[in-house]
């Protein structure tokens, strides 16, 4: 398992009233967002577990639906979110899900859409604020959302991985972890790759001429990490 | 050579390595593997203590019952208690430590800025703890901010080798690894070598097994919030033993183990599901909300 900061250990600042259901919801909503990279027009959020049993008196909607619209744990509007998603006719549907004995009870699972593209994440909130998303778009992936991390929706390729690398590689950013999953060979796949520092936008620029990748994102550090 | 630890044993063999502290080899474990340099961990740290300072003055100013009427006005009370002449035998300063503690989770319950220390639920003790001892000992803010690193390093091996959230662990999980963490600062603060400071965490933390999260209604109210106020006296205790002399029979790795195994044999309805324990007496199911009014008929995506 990857290491603890002594700021995931004291910390995240955070408005109440519980780290795993409210500031660990949040930035579950914050990293749906960002990874589809748009606005978005629609959310269906599915509960799972202690999420599902004791969200009402921990917030856990508002808090999802902040993080939904962008706000970091912290902001003190989080009561009020689900009446600004309202205002800003952001459609965020709540509902429950049984996702088996084997996931974590504090479990998330977010389908958001914008007007180009849809995002499917699982994602579980570990305690303390700090949250792990496990599954993307039917990929099996592991993001801590602690460092930088770069998405790439791409064909499975002899050598693709190479050239990646090659990339980072040329510009001296430092790989902190890299991870590829593919449906079946020669067939969609996903590469998420955590560096310790942030990607220029030479390098991203280079990696969008790669015609193996459809699409392309940056999950940024999540706030208050 | 590598600051990084991930159990008692490793953290002080690399303290007596080294000559240092908890708090001086958690910080250097910080520099090495993230990317702000030393002076940026430290005044981050500061910000944080200085943020958990303010979660106390807010709360203790608070009067109104909470959205769930399970909560409210009890810091000023116990605070104006404190100061009375009819303060306990547990005198001024133990008094105020516990209105500090139920101020910051009075705070939470209202929706307001707290750190999770190591979690929201748990957030008053360190708080509580550090502030008390800083009034006591007149010490500046930045002394008792590096001692957060002492409590971030304890905090780190309850990480690795438990967990502290209440759904996966019960309330020891919070509870008890906020006392650990405490005690191991207080202890480390007041002369303690790492060795005592990480027997105090042992000591606070063994104490705290079998504790059930419970919440009334799903609340972070009852019983989360005497919880905090009461075990902050606890972990003052625990640090008070150690720094005597006296060992725990079980050394902190193995009282990790033991929060684990019994975590992992807890029921489910002890764990931050609110079926179980105080949540399901006569009075407690009094607070239990309406289940959300979720939208119905939502189907996930067909696997492409």
């Amino acid at each position: 398992m990857s290491s603890f900061s002594a700021f995931e250990i004291i910390g995240p600042p955070m408005v109440g009233p519980s780290s795993s259901h409210t500031a660990g919801a949040c930035r579950i909503g914050w990293a749906a967002r960002a990874i589809l990279g748009e606005e978005p027009v629609k959310a269906n959020v599915f509960l799972h577990g202690s999420f599902a049993a004791t969200g009402v008196g921990h917030g856990t909607h508002e808090a999802l639906t902040a993080g939904l619209l962008g706000w970091a744990p912290d902001d003190e509007r989080l009561k009020s979110a689900p009446h600004i998603a309202e205002e800003q006719n952001f459609i965020i549907k709540f509902s429950e899900i049984d996702l088996g004995p084997q996931a974590h009870p504090n479990s998330a699972r977010v389908q958001i859409l914008g007007a180009k593209a849809t995002s499917l994440l699982t994602a579980a909130s570990i305690g303390g604020g700090s949250i792990r998303i496990i599954e993307l778009d039917d990929f099996p992936v592991e993001i801590s959302g602690r460092l930088e991390t770069l998405l790439l929706w791409h064909r499975d390729t002899s050598g693709f991985l190479a050239r990646v690398t090659a990339i980072l590689g040329s510009m001296e950013l430092n790989v902190a972890s890299i991870r590829t999953s593919r449906k079946e060979r020669g067939e969609e796949a996903l590469t998420t790759i955590e560096i310790d520092e942030t990607f220029p936008p030479e390098v991203v620029a280079l990696l969008r001429r790669m015609p193996a990748i459809s699409r392309l994102n940056i999950l940024p550090i999540l706030p208050g990490t | 050579m590598s600051s990084q630890f991930r159990t008692a044993v490793a953290l002080l063999a690399l303290c007596e390595e080294n000559q240092t502290s908890i708090a001086e080899l958690t910080i250097r474990a910080e520099v090495e593997a993230g990317n702000l340099p030393r002076e940026e961990v430290m005044a981050k740290m500061l910000t944080y203590y200085q943020g958990m300072k303010a979660s106390v003055f807010r709360g203790l100013e608070i009067t109104e019952r909470s959205r769930s009427g399970l909560s409210g006005g009890d810091s000023r009370r116990m605070m104006a208690h404190s100061q009375s002449a009819v303060v306990s035998v547990l005198g001024p300063v133990f008094e105020r430590s516990i209105a500090y503690a139920l101020a910051v989770l009075e705070t939470n319950a209202a929706f307001g800025r707290i750190v999770a220390t190591p979690t929201a639920g748990s957030a008053g003790i360190c708080p509580a703890c550090l502030l008390t001892w800083q009034e006591e000992r007149q010490a500046d803010d930045s002394q008792v901010s590096e001692a957060l690193f002492t409590a971030a390093g304890v905090g780190k091996i309850i990480g690795y080798g438990a967990c502290f959230s209440g759904a996966q662990g019960g309330c020891q999980a919070e509870i008890g690894s906020a006392c650990a963490m405490a005690a191991a600062a207080i202890c480390e603060l007041d002369g303690g070598t790492p060795a005592q400071a990480l027997n105090a965490a042992a000591l606070a933390l063994q104490n705290t097994l079998g504790l059930i999260c419970d919440p009334i209604g799903g609340y972070v109210e009852a019983p989360c919030m005497m919880r905090n106020g009461l075990f902050g006296i606890h972990a003052f205790g625990a640090a008070a033993v150690s720094l005597s002399g006296i060992h725990s029979i079980v050394p902190f790795d193995e009282v990790v183990g033991a929060l684990r195994e019994v975590g992992h044999k807890m029921p489910r309805m002890y764990k931050e599901t609110s079926e179980g324990g105080l949540a399901t007496t006569p009075t407690g199911l009094r607070f239990k909300p309406e289940r959300p009014k979720f939208a119905t008929g939502i189907e996930l995506p067909k696997k492409p």
